[in-house]
């Protein structure tokens, strides 16, 4: 895919997030596709490409009328929208379909008819990390964390300010779902859950959804909203459980993913002005500012502790309030995505003024997948 | 409550009989001489299918871990470590760390460690591990 040849033309959430027992997961997803569709001034028929995970392709796809000729399932966890979006460029790019629809919709909260994994106990997972206790994400993609804290300084102090920085921006967006201000004795006070993580220090479980709609960049003049131009793209996978990661201060699939959308977009780092990091957990986005050549090894710390990502910061990171006060469905990626899109169109409840280029960086299950989306305003 | 168990596969018998046994067993690559876990009958790191089974020694260093204060029911009800230890010989796995208390002031990072098994049932022994130089 040539850089800027691919827009976003539609873009939008689910009509209700946070608290929805009225919808279902796959009615998240359809009323996300119908907002996309509503924004972008689409009808079903215009679309022949349907990307997403949780649900199947063609039940989104035949609920929602519309019969594709390029469909892509691909699930790695949270960020398989970063993932939708490269392989929904390619799609168009190669010409296999015009118009490509990518839906996440998740009762994370509500739990109703929400999509199910089954452990299996002869897996590597089963046998091997099962046995041991394991449960929720807060017992795996937390494994890391005092391993990555001892090597770099960074401390328990440091995940809290990162989340007291986050609720700064909460406060800005009227659609986050935590919006109180907290300080740093709130955080470490909070309740714990899983040893160095207190209930702060963890991401939000609610309901939502968010769709997009992709098509060539050439038609970007014939939509109502101002296109935001794919610049650049990467997705990486590594191991399939935690205890298989190869260094817990890095992550080999956040490096992979990260250089190549760099290098697709032509940019560097510095050419930044707004950056998304799914945090799942407080200590993500310190390996991902790191792996993603924003500073060296160790260096993430000084970023919050200098409030350069924070509100009025040289580098706004999390705009949303993110997935620890905005919202956390559960596959947290397309959230990300879609506030990138806002800071482009410059729609944003916490706008950037001027800002170019924004990345978009998602991590999938237990630092397992990677996906990094650069995008841009200018054609 | 019984927990949860792993069920073997044909790949990853060796391994479960080997706990059974008393024995900790890893794979070497004949060709590359490469350690590796989790079992598979061929090499990670150069795809050879020759791929012999050694007993590793048993002994460990703490790389990471977390205590998890919501316990599941399977595994009793006060907060428990998940730990994942580095063998001698190179490999990573995840584990419990027993005959310790499950705090952060007695589970210190690179601690060593030494393997203990502990039967489940008659067809599955855990391997666990406890600070070098407890108890035996």
């Amino acid at each position: 895919m040539k850089p800027k040849s691919i827009a976003v033309v539609g873009a939008a959430e689910t009509t209700r997030m946070g608290l929805v027992p009225e919808l279902s997961n796959l009615g998240l997803n359809l009323d996300a596709a119908l907002n996309a569709m509503a924004d972008a001034g689409l009808k079903p028929s215009d679309i022949d490409g349907v990307a997403t995970a949780g649900e199947h392709p063609w039940t989104v796809a035949a609920s929602l009328g519309i019969n594709p000729t390029w469909v892509d399932g691909t699930n790695v966890g949270g960020c398989s929208y970063m993932l939708h979006v490269r392989h929904a460029a390619a799609a168009i790019a190669a010409g296999y379909c015009t118009t490509a629809l990518i839906t996440h919709g998740e009762s994370g909260r509500s739990q109703v008819a929400p999509a199910r994994y089954a452990s299996n106990p002869a897996s590597p997972f089963g046998q091997f990390e099962m046995p041991y206790g394991v449960g929720a994400p807060v017992t795996q993609v937390t494994m890391p964390a005092l391993r990555y804290m001892k090597e770099t300084g960074t401390t328990e102090e440091d995940l809290a300010r990162m989340a007291v920085i986050q609720r700064e921006w909460a406060a800005m967006n009227p659609r986050a779902f935590a919006r109180d201000p907290i300080t740093i004795d709130d955080v470490l006070s909070s309740t714990m859950i899983a040893y160095p993580f207190r209930k702060l220090l963890c991401c939000l479980v609610t309901d939502g959804g968010g769709a997009l709609i992709l098509t060539s960049a050439n038609r970007g003049k014939d939509f109502p909203t101002k296109p935001v131009y794919i610049m650049g793209t990467g997705e990486a996978t590594a191991h399939p459980m935690v205890s298989m990661m190869e260094d817990y201060s890095t992550s080999r699939a956040f490096r992979t993913s990260g250089a190549a959308a760099f290098g697709s977009a032509g940019i560097t780092p510095a050419d930044v002005d707004h950056l998304m990091l799914y945090d799942p957990f407080a200590h993500v986005p310190f390996l991902a500012l790191e792996d993603l050549g924003f500073c060296k090894k160790g260096e993430a710390k000084h970023f919050y502790r200098e409030r350069r990502v924070a509100p009025g910061g040289a580098l706004p990171v999390n705009t949303s309030g993110g997935g620890l006060s905005y919202q956390h469905s559960g596959m947290y990626g397309m959230f990300a995505l879609q506030e990138s899109v806002r800071q482009m169109r410059g729609v944003a409840a916490a706008q950037i003024e001027g800002a170019k280029i924004s990345v978009a960086h998602g991590i999938g299950s237990m630092f397992s997948a990677a996906g990094t989306i650069v995008f841009t305003n200018e054609a | 409550m019984q927990r949860i168990l792993p069920q073997p596969t044909p790949e990853t018998k060796h391994y479960w009989e080997g706990c059974k046994a008393g024995e900790l067993r890893l794979q070497r690559c004949t060709a590359c001489a490469h350690v590796y876990f989790p079992p598979r009958p061929f090499c990670p790191r150069c795809a050879c299918r020759e791929v012999s089974v050694e007993v590793a020694s048993g002994e460990a260093t703490l790389y990471s871990y977390v205590i998890n204060h919501r316990p599941r029911p399977d595994m009793g009800t006060a907060p428990y470590a998940i730990a994942v230890v580095t063998l001698k010989e190179g490999p990573r796995m995840m584990t419990n760390i027993v005959d310790c208390p499950q705090t952060p002031e007695a589970l210190q990072l690179d601690m060593p460690l030494r393997v203990v098994f502990e039967p489940q049932t008659d067809e599955i022994t855990l391997p666990v591990f406890a600070p070098r130089g407890a108890g035996a």
